[in-house]
Protein backbone atom coordinates (compact mmCIF):
# COMPACT_ATOMS: atom_id res chain seq x y z
CA UNK A 1 0.00 0.00 0.00
CA UNK A 2 1.18 3.36 -1.04
CA UNK A 3 1.79 5.80 2.22
CA UNK A 4 1.49 9.33 2.82
CA UNK A 5 4.83 11.24 2.69
CA UNK A 6 6.18 14.03 5.48
CA UNK A 7 8.64 16.05 4.04
CA UNK A 8 10.56 18.70 5.77
CA UNK A 9 11.61 21.45 3.71
CA UNK A 10 14.57 23.74 4.06
CA UNK A 11 14.90 27.40 2.84
CA UNK A 12 18.52 27.77 0.93
CA UNK A 13 19.88 31.09 0.72
CA UNK A 14 23.24 31.83 -0.92
CA UNK A 15 24.45 27.51 -0.50
CA UNK A 16 23.02 28.01 3.56
CA UNK A 17 20.49 26.88 5.65
CA UNK A 18 18.03 30.03 6.90
CA UNK A 19 16.64 28.68 10.18
CA UNK A 20 18.29 26.12 10.52
CA UNK A 21 17.79 22.55 11.94
CA UNK A 22 18.66 22.71 15.57
CA UNK A 23 17.22 18.89 16.95
CA UNK A 24 20.98 17.11 16.23
CA UNK A 25 24.21 18.12 16.80
CA UNK A 26 25.48 19.55 13.65
CA UNK A 27 28.84 20.93 12.96
CA UNK A 28 27.79 23.26 10.84
CA UNK A 29 24.05 23.54 11.36
CA UNK A 30 23.86 26.41 8.27
CA UNK A 31 24.89 23.31 5.86
CA UNK A 32 21.85 22.38 4.16
CA UNK A 33 23.47 18.87 3.42
CA UNK A 34 24.09 18.34 7.06
CA UNK A 35 20.80 19.21 7.57
CA UNK A 36 19.82 16.56 4.76
CA UNK A 37 21.46 13.76 6.34
CA UNK A 38 19.67 14.53 9.56
CA UNK A 39 16.55 14.21 8.43
CA UNK A 40 17.12 11.30 6.27
CA UNK A 41 17.85 9.55 8.93
CA UNK A 42 15.21 10.59 11.46
CA UNK A 43 12.81 9.12 8.33
CA UNK A 44 11.83 12.16 6.54
CA UNK A 45 9.62 10.61 3.30
CA UNK A 46 11.41 13.32 0.44
CA UNK A 47 12.94 16.51 1.15
CA UNK A 48 12.54 19.92 -0.15
CA UNK A 49 15.08 22.79 -0.35
CA UNK A 50 13.76 26.06 -1.70
CA UNK A 51 16.10 28.42 -2.90
CA UNK A 52 15.77 32.09 -2.08
CA UNK A 53 18.73 32.99 -3.48
CA UNK A 54 18.30 36.82 -4.32
CA UNK A 55 21.36 37.97 -6.41
CA UNK A 56 21.79 36.61 -9.51
CA UNK A 57 25.52 35.31 -9.50
CA UNK A 58 24.33 33.12 -6.62
CA UNK A 59 22.03 31.53 -7.88
CA UNK A 60 24.62 28.44 -8.53
CA UNK A 61 25.52 27.81 -5.32
CA UNK A 62 21.63 25.50 -4.91
CA UNK A 63 23.48 23.16 -7.75
CA UNK A 64 26.42 22.66 -5.38
CA UNK A 65 23.87 22.02 -2.24
CA UNK A 66 22.22 19.79 -4.55
CA UNK A 67 24.82 17.77 -5.92
CA UNK A 68 26.49 17.29 -2.37
CA UNK A 69 23.15 16.51 -1.25
CA UNK A 70 22.58 13.80 -3.69
CA UNK A 71 26.24 11.87 -2.72
CA UNK A 72 25.32 11.88 1.10
CA UNK A 73 21.42 10.97 1.03
CA UNK A 74 19.60 8.01 -0.86
CA UNK A 75 16.10 9.68 -0.84
CA UNK A 76 13.91 11.78 -3.49
CA UNK A 77 14.87 15.41 -3.26
CA UNK A 78 12.84 18.26 -4.84
CA UNK A 79 14.31 21.81 -5.20
CA UNK A 80 12.20 24.87 -5.96
CA UNK A 81 12.75 28.49 -6.09
CA UNK A 82 13.60 31.29 -8.84
CA UNK A 83 13.43 28.02 -11.11
CA UNK A 84 12.52 30.10 -14.81
CA UNK A 85 14.21 28.26 -17.86
CA UNK A 86 14.57 24.58 -19.16
CA UNK A 87 18.05 24.89 -18.53
CA UNK A 88 17.33 25.21 -14.70
CA UNK A 89 15.11 22.05 -14.42
CA UNK A 90 18.31 20.55 -16.49
CA UNK A 91 20.67 21.73 -14.02
CA UNK A 92 18.71 20.99 -10.98
CA UNK A 93 17.84 17.43 -12.50
CA UNK A 94 21.61 16.37 -13.03
CA UNK A 95 22.91 17.91 -10.60
CA UNK A 96 20.98 15.08 -8.23
CA UNK A 97 17.15 16.25 -7.82
CA UNK A 98 14.31 14.18 -8.36
CA UNK A 99 11.89 16.92 -9.01
CA UNK A 100 11.90 20.60 -9.55
CA UNK A 101 9.21 22.72 -8.37
CA UNK A 102 8.21 25.76 -10.68
CA UNK A 103 5.87 28.95 -9.14
CA UNK A 104 6.57 32.38 -10.63
CA UNK A 105 7.41 31.22 -14.44
CA UNK A 106 4.26 29.18 -14.40
CA UNK A 107 1.83 32.07 -13.46
CA UNK A 108 3.45 33.85 -16.25
CA UNK A 109 4.05 31.36 -19.01
CA UNK A 110 1.69 28.28 -18.44
CA UNK A 111 3.37 27.10 -22.00
CA UNK A 112 6.44 26.76 -19.20
CA UNK A 113 5.05 23.69 -17.65
CA UNK A 114 4.06 22.24 -20.56
CA UNK A 115 7.57 22.30 -22.12
CA UNK A 116 8.92 21.22 -18.81
CA UNK A 117 6.83 18.02 -18.87
CA UNK A 118 7.32 17.28 -22.71
CA UNK A 119 11.05 17.35 -21.98
CA UNK A 120 11.87 15.83 -18.50
CA UNK A 121 8.49 14.38 -18.20
CA UNK A 122 5.30 14.83 -15.24
CA UNK A 123 6.88 13.01 -12.59
CA UNK A 124 9.51 15.57 -12.31
CA UNK A 125 7.54 18.97 -12.36
CA UNK A 126 5.86 20.06 -9.91
CA UNK A 127 4.02 23.64 -9.53
CA UNK A 128 3.93 25.34 -6.65
CA UNK A 129 1.00 27.18 -5.50
CA UNK A 130 0.51 30.18 -3.01
CA UNK A 131 -2.91 30.72 -2.69
CA UNK A 132 -5.04 33.27 -0.49
CA UNK A 133 -8.43 33.52 0.27
CA UNK A 134 -10.32 36.50 -1.11
CA UNK A 135 -14.26 35.23 -0.47
CA UNK A 136 -15.79 32.16 1.04
CA UNK A 137 -14.93 29.33 -1.30
CA UNK A 138 -12.73 31.29 -3.29
CA UNK A 139 -8.52 31.23 -3.16
CA UNK A 140 -6.28 33.92 -5.73
CA UNK A 141 -2.87 32.67 -6.68
CA UNK A 142 -0.12 35.52 -5.15
CA UNK A 143 3.65 35.54 -6.37
CA UNK A 144 6.71 37.12 -4.12
CA UNK A 145 5.53 35.40 -0.92
CA UNK A 146 2.12 36.49 -0.80
CA UNK A 147 2.82 40.06 -1.74
CA UNK A 148 1.58 40.17 -5.80
CA UNK A 149 -1.89 39.15 -6.29
CA UNK A 150 -2.21 37.75 -10.04
CA UNK A 151 -6.21 37.36 -10.63
CA UNK A 152 -6.01 33.77 -11.32
CA UNK A 153 -8.13 31.57 -8.93
CA UNK A 154 -6.22 28.71 -7.50
CA UNK A 155 -8.63 25.87 -8.28
CA UNK A 156 -9.10 26.79 -11.42
CA UNK A 157 -5.18 27.35 -12.10
CA UNK A 158 -4.23 23.92 -10.35
CA UNK A 159 -6.48 22.41 -12.87
CA UNK A 160 -4.92 24.10 -15.72
CA UNK A 161 -1.23 23.56 -15.25
CA UNK A 162 -2.08 20.06 -14.24
CA UNK A 163 -3.69 19.43 -17.92
CA UNK A 164 -0.39 20.69 -18.96
CA UNK A 165 1.51 18.32 -17.51
CA UNK A 166 2.26 19.22 -14.09
CA UNK A 167 2.59 15.81 -12.13
CA UNK A 168 2.63 17.52 -8.88
CA UNK A 169 0.77 20.35 -6.94
CA UNK A 170 2.74 22.11 -4.19
CA UNK A 171 0.10 23.72 -2.12
CA UNK A 172 0.84 26.94 0.18
CA UNK A 173 -1.84 28.84 2.01
CA UNK A 174 -0.29 32.11 2.55
CA UNK A 175 -3.30 33.02 4.97
CA UNK A 176 -2.01 30.21 7.29
CA UNK A 177 2.23 30.11 6.23
CA UNK A 178 4.16 31.13 9.70
CA UNK A 179 0.49 31.05 11.78
CA UNK A 180 0.85 27.57 12.98
CA UNK A 181 -2.93 27.61 13.04
CA UNK A 182 -3.12 24.75 10.50
CA UNK A 183 -3.68 23.98 6.91
CA UNK A 184 -6.35 25.97 5.33
CA UNK A 185 -7.85 22.86 5.49
CA UNK A 186 -10.83 24.06 2.87
CA UNK A 187 -8.92 25.28 0.25
CA UNK A 188 -6.46 22.03 0.22
CA UNK A 189 -9.44 19.60 0.16
CA UNK A 190 -11.09 22.10 -3.25
CA UNK A 191 -7.49 21.55 -4.90
CA UNK A 192 -6.81 17.90 -3.97
CA UNK A 193 -10.70 17.09 -5.14
CA UNK A 194 -10.04 19.04 -8.23
CA UNK A 195 -7.19 17.12 -9.30
CA UNK A 196 -5.73 13.89 -10.28
CA UNK A 197 -2.47 14.14 -9.40
CA UNK A 198 -0.78 14.22 -6.02
CA UNK A 199 -1.15 17.09 -3.49
CA UNK A 200 1.69 18.42 -0.80
CA UNK A 201 -0.19 20.35 1.86
CA UNK A 202 2.13 23.55 3.34
CA UNK A 203 1.19 26.19 4.93
CA UNK A 204 0.55 26.60 9.20
CA UNK A 205 1.51 22.88 10.79
CA UNK A 206 1.94 24.06 14.36
CA UNK A 207 0.61 20.62 15.57
CA UNK A 208 0.64 17.21 15.08
CA UNK A 209 -2.44 17.29 14.25
CA UNK A 210 -2.31 19.64 11.71
CA UNK A 211 -0.70 17.13 9.45
CA UNK A 212 -3.73 14.74 10.08
CA UNK A 213 -5.95 16.80 9.01
CA UNK A 214 -4.05 17.84 5.96
CA UNK A 215 -4.01 14.15 4.85
CA UNK A 216 -7.72 13.32 6.39
CA UNK A 217 -9.84 16.15 5.75
CA UNK A 218 -7.65 18.00 3.03
CA UNK A 219 -6.75 14.97 0.59
CA UNK A 220 -3.90 16.10 0.42
CA UNK A 221 -1.30 12.38 0.10
CA UNK A 222 1.74 14.39 1.78
CA UNK A 223 2.53 17.33 4.23
CA UNK A 224 4.87 19.64 4.33
CA UNK A 225 6.52 21.82 7.10
CA UNK A 226 9.63 23.52 8.44
CA UNK A 227 9.44 25.17 12.07
CA UNK A 228 8.00 21.94 13.71
CA UNK A 229 10.78 20.21 12.79
CA UNK A 230 13.27 22.51 12.63
CA UNK A 231 13.33 23.31 15.93
CA UNK A 232 13.04 20.01 17.17
CA UNK A 233 9.36 20.23 18.37
CA UNK A 234 8.55 17.37 17.08
CA UNK A 235 10.76 14.94 15.24
CA UNK A 236 9.84 13.27 12.13
CA UNK A 237 9.02 9.90 13.54
CA UNK A 238 6.90 11.51 16.06
CA UNK A 239 4.62 13.14 13.12
CA UNK A 240 4.76 9.58 11.32
CA UNK A 241 3.62 7.82 14.49
CA UNK A 242 1.02 10.38 15.22
CA UNK A 243 -0.38 10.03 12.11
CA UNK A 244 -0.33 6.47 11.57
CA UNK A 245 -1.98 5.99 15.13
CA UNK A 246 -4.48 8.37 13.39
CA UNK A 247 -5.35 5.28 11.07
CA UNK A 248 -3.42 7.00 8.13
CA UNK A 249 -1.01 4.49 6.41
CA UNK A 250 2.86 5.76 6.94
CA UNK A 251 6.02 4.27 6.04
CA UNK A 252 8.20 3.33 9.50
CA UNK A 253 11.19 1.73 8.03
CA UNK B 1 35.79 -5.41 -13.50
CA UNK B 2 33.65 -2.69 -13.96
CA UNK B 3 29.90 -1.61 -13.68
CA UNK B 4 28.57 0.75 -16.73
CA UNK B 5 26.03 3.20 -15.89
CA UNK B 6 24.97 3.87 -19.48
CA UNK B 7 24.50 7.81 -20.05
CA UNK B 8 22.52 8.39 -22.94
CA UNK B 9 21.25 11.79 -21.29
CA UNK B 10 18.92 10.39 -18.47
CA UNK B 11 18.40 12.80 -15.68
CA UNK B 12 18.81 10.11 -12.84
CA UNK B 13 22.77 9.38 -13.58
CA UNK B 14 24.11 11.35 -10.72
CA UNK B 15 21.96 9.49 -7.89
CA UNK B 16 22.33 6.46 -9.15
CA UNK B 17 26.13 6.63 -9.62
CA UNK B 18 26.56 7.74 -6.27
CA UNK B 19 23.85 5.21 -4.82
CA UNK B 20 25.98 2.53 -6.61
CA UNK B 21 29.09 3.78 -5.08
CA UNK B 22 28.15 3.42 -1.64
CA UNK B 23 26.78 0.25 -2.21
CA UNK B 24 30.26 -0.69 -3.94
CA UNK B 25 31.82 0.16 -0.94
CA UNK B 26 29.77 -1.32 1.68
CA UNK B 27 29.86 -4.57 0.26
CA UNK B 28 33.34 -4.57 -0.68
CA UNK B 29 33.29 -4.36 -4.49
CA UNK B 30 36.27 -4.20 -5.94
CA UNK B 31 35.36 -2.85 -9.20
CA UNK B 32 34.91 0.53 -10.43
CA UNK B 33 31.62 2.15 -11.20
CA UNK B 34 31.66 3.84 -14.97
CA UNK B 35 29.43 6.43 -15.85
CA UNK B 36 29.57 5.50 -20.01
CA UNK B 37 28.15 6.71 -22.96
CA UNK B 38 31.22 4.53 -25.09
CA UNK B 39 29.51 1.27 -26.84
CA UNK B 40 33.18 -0.40 -26.63
CA UNK B 41 33.42 0.45 -22.92
CA UNK B 42 29.76 -1.47 -22.55
CA UNK B 43 30.68 -3.82 -24.57
CA UNK B 44 32.97 -5.35 -22.06
CA UNK B 45 31.65 -4.23 -18.67
CA UNK B 46 31.30 -6.91 -16.08
CA UNK B 47 28.05 -5.61 -14.97
CA UNK B 48 25.37 -2.88 -16.98
CA UNK B 49 23.01 -0.54 -15.43
CA UNK B 50 20.26 1.16 -17.65
CA UNK B 51 18.80 4.47 -15.58
CA UNK B 52 16.20 6.04 -17.15
CA UNK B 53 13.72 8.90 -16.27
CA UNK B 54 11.34 11.05 -18.17
CA UNK B 55 9.03 9.47 -20.79
CA UNK B 56 8.96 6.29 -22.88
CA UNK B 57 9.72 7.49 -26.21
CA UNK B 58 12.15 10.21 -25.10
CA UNK B 59 14.64 7.40 -23.45
CA UNK B 60 14.50 5.31 -26.71
CA UNK B 61 15.73 8.39 -29.11
CA UNK B 62 18.30 9.34 -26.33
CA UNK B 63 19.45 5.29 -26.47
CA UNK B 64 19.02 5.31 -29.98
CA UNK B 65 20.95 8.64 -30.55
CA UNK B 66 24.37 6.84 -29.03
CA UNK B 67 25.63 5.38 -32.08
CA UNK B 68 26.29 1.72 -31.20
CA UNK B 69 25.19 1.27 -27.91
CA UNK B 70 21.91 -0.42 -28.61
CA UNK B 71 24.13 -3.06 -30.32
CA UNK B 72 26.72 -2.97 -27.26
CA UNK B 73 23.54 -3.74 -24.85
CA UNK B 74 22.85 -6.58 -26.89
CA UNK B 75 26.25 -7.98 -27.48
CA UNK B 76 26.68 -7.63 -23.58
CA UNK B 77 23.80 -8.79 -22.07
CA UNK B 78 22.09 -11.11 -24.39
CA UNK B 79 25.24 -12.60 -26.16
CA UNK B 80 27.79 -12.66 -23.09
CA UNK B 81 24.79 -12.41 -20.07
CA UNK B 82 26.36 -9.66 -17.95
CA UNK B 83 24.65 -9.09 -15.08
CA UNK B 84 22.24 -6.18 -16.21
CA UNK B 85 20.06 -4.11 -14.06
CA UNK B 86 17.16 -1.45 -15.70
CA UNK B 87 16.02 1.14 -13.47
CA UNK B 88 12.43 3.09 -13.91
CA UNK B 89 12.52 3.97 -17.46
CA UNK B 90 15.81 1.78 -18.22
CA UNK B 91 13.50 -1.04 -16.89
CA UNK B 92 10.03 0.08 -19.10
CA UNK B 93 12.57 -0.11 -22.20
CA UNK B 94 13.35 -3.79 -21.86
CA UNK B 95 9.23 -4.69 -22.70
CA UNK B 96 8.34 -5.00 -26.72
CA UNK B 97 6.09 -1.72 -27.13
CA UNK B 98 6.06 1.68 -24.85
CA UNK B 99 2.43 3.41 -24.85
CA UNK B 100 3.46 6.45 -23.77
CA UNK B 101 2.25 9.22 -26.00
CA UNK B 102 3.16 7.22 -29.15
CA UNK B 103 3.46 3.54 -29.44
CA UNK B 104 7.60 3.57 -29.54
CA UNK B 105 9.68 -0.04 -30.01
CA UNK B 106 11.75 -1.13 -26.44
CA UNK B 107 13.98 -3.86 -26.75
CA UNK B 108 11.92 -7.06 -26.35
CA UNK B 109 13.73 -8.36 -23.93
CA UNK B 110 11.10 -8.69 -21.74
CA UNK B 111 8.24 -9.30 -23.99
CA UNK B 112 4.61 -7.19 -22.81
CA UNK B 113 4.01 -3.71 -23.04
CA UNK B 114 4.02 -0.18 -21.07
CA UNK B 115 1.01 0.57 -20.51
CA UNK B 116 -0.88 3.87 -18.40
CA UNK B 117 -1.63 2.62 -14.74
CA UNK B 118 -5.47 2.67 -14.54
CA UNK B 119 -6.46 1.67 -11.00
CA UNK B 120 -9.52 0.36 -10.08
CA UNK B 121 -10.46 3.48 -7.93
CA UNK B 122 -10.15 6.26 -9.51
CA UNK B 123 -9.50 8.29 -6.70
CA UNK B 124 -6.20 7.14 -6.90
CA UNK B 125 -3.46 9.90 -7.94
CA UNK B 126 -1.28 9.24 -11.01
CA UNK B 127 1.45 9.48 -10.80
CA UNK B 128 2.41 6.48 -8.36
CA UNK B 129 4.36 8.62 -6.07
CA UNK B 130 5.78 7.66 -2.97
CA UNK B 131 6.99 4.89 -0.59
CA UNK B 132 5.57 1.36 -1.49
CA UNK B 133 6.23 -2.37 -0.01
CA UNK B 134 7.18 -5.14 -2.25
CA UNK B 135 5.58 -8.58 -3.21
CA UNK B 136 7.45 -10.71 -4.63
CA UNK B 137 6.91 -13.68 -6.64
CA UNK B 138 9.72 -15.43 -6.79
CA UNK B 139 12.86 -15.76 -4.65
CA UNK B 140 15.26 -13.25 -6.42
CA UNK B 141 19.00 -12.85 -6.27
CA UNK B 142 18.60 -9.47 -6.06
CA UNK B 143 16.08 -9.04 -3.18
CA UNK B 144 18.15 -11.77 -0.73
CA UNK B 145 18.13 -10.65 2.63
CA UNK B 146 15.74 -7.65 2.02
CA UNK B 147 12.32 -7.52 4.24
CA UNK B 148 9.42 -7.29 1.84
CA UNK B 149 5.59 -7.62 1.99
CA UNK B 150 3.21 -5.66 3.66
CA UNK B 151 5.55 -4.80 7.06
CA UNK B 152 8.35 -5.09 4.89
CA UNK B 153 10.83 -2.27 3.82
CA UNK B 154 9.40 0.78 1.16
CA UNK B 155 10.87 1.24 -2.34
CA UNK B 156 10.06 4.90 -3.41
CA UNK B 157 8.08 5.21 -7.21
CA UNK B 158 7.42 7.91 -9.61
CA UNK B 159 5.50 6.81 -12.11
CA UNK B 160 2.39 7.02 -14.45
CA UNK B 161 3.08 3.63 -16.94
CA UNK B 162 4.10 0.59 -16.04
CA UNK B 163 5.27 -2.62 -17.65
CA UNK B 164 2.82 -5.54 -18.40
CA UNK B 165 5.03 -8.24 -19.10
CA UNK B 166 3.11 -11.48 -20.95
CA UNK B 167 4.70 -14.14 -18.93
CA UNK B 168 3.86 -13.87 -15.52
CA UNK B 169 6.90 -15.63 -14.25
CA UNK B 170 9.30 -12.84 -15.57
CA UNK B 171 7.32 -10.67 -12.78
CA UNK B 172 9.79 -10.79 -10.38
CA UNK B 173 7.74 -8.76 -7.61
CA UNK B 174 4.86 -6.34 -7.85
CA UNK B 175 3.41 -3.61 -5.68
CA UNK B 176 -0.47 -2.94 -4.80
CA UNK B 177 -2.01 0.69 -6.16
CA UNK B 178 -5.68 -0.41 -6.64
CA UNK B 179 -4.85 -3.75 -8.07
CA UNK B 180 -1.10 -4.83 -8.56
CA UNK B 181 2.01 -2.72 -10.65
CA UNK B 182 4.84 -4.95 -11.84
CA UNK B 183 7.30 -3.12 -9.67
CA UNK B 184 10.41 -5.85 -10.17
CA UNK B 185 11.25 -8.01 -13.47
CA UNK B 186 13.48 -10.47 -13.86
CA UNK B 187 14.97 -12.97 -16.93
CA UNK B 188 18.14 -14.88 -16.49
CA UNK B 189 20.92 -12.12 -16.26
CA UNK B 190 18.39 -9.77 -16.58
CA UNK B 191 16.85 -7.37 -13.74
CA UNK B 192 14.80 -4.41 -13.84
CA UNK B 193 13.01 -1.98 -11.12
CA UNK B 194 10.25 0.12 -11.44
CA UNK B 195 11.35 2.08 -8.05
CA UNK B 196 14.21 3.72 -7.94
CA UNK B 197 16.95 1.31 -6.11
CA UNK B 198 19.27 4.84 -5.64
CA UNK B 199 16.63 7.00 -3.69
CA UNK B 200 15.22 4.14 -1.72
CA UNK B 201 17.47 4.13 1.30
CA UNK B 202 18.59 0.96 3.10
CA UNK B 203 15.65 -1.71 0.75
CA UNK B 204 17.63 0.45 -2.28
CA UNK B 205 20.87 -0.14 -0.98
CA UNK B 206 20.59 -3.44 -0.02
CA UNK B 207 19.08 -4.51 -3.44
CA UNK B 208 22.03 -2.39 -5.47
CA UNK B 209 24.65 -4.65 -2.91
CA UNK B 210 22.88 -7.55 -4.46
CA UNK B 211 23.19 -6.61 -7.99
CA UNK B 212 26.72 -6.18 -7.65
CA UNK B 213 27.17 -9.37 -6.05
CA UNK B 214 24.91 -11.05 -8.23
CA UNK B 215 26.04 -14.11 -10.64
CA UNK B 216 23.01 -15.35 -12.88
Amino acid sequence: MLKFRVIPCLDVKDGRVVKGVNFVDLRDAGDPVESAVAYDAAGADELCFLDITASHENRGTILDVVQRTAEACFMPLTVGGGVRTIDDIRNLLLAGADKVSIMTAAVHNRGFVKDAAEKFGSQCIVVAIDAKQTAPGKWEIFTHGGRNPTGLDAVQYAREVVALGAGEILLTSMDRDGTKSGFDVALTRSIADAVAVPLIASGGVGTLDHLVEGIRDGHATAVLAASIFHFGEYTIRDAKRHMAAAGLPMRMD
Amino acid sequence: MSVAIVNYGSGNLHSATKAFERAARSSDYSGDIVVSADPDFVRTAERIVLPGVGAFADCRRGLDAVPGMIEALTDAVRRRGAPFLGICVGMQLLASRGLEHEITAGLDWIAGDVAPIEPADTSLKIPHMGWNTLAPRQSHPLLAGIPTGEHGLHAYFVHSFHLKPTLADEIAATTDYGGDIVAMVSKDNVAGTQFHPEKSQRLGLALIANFLGWRP
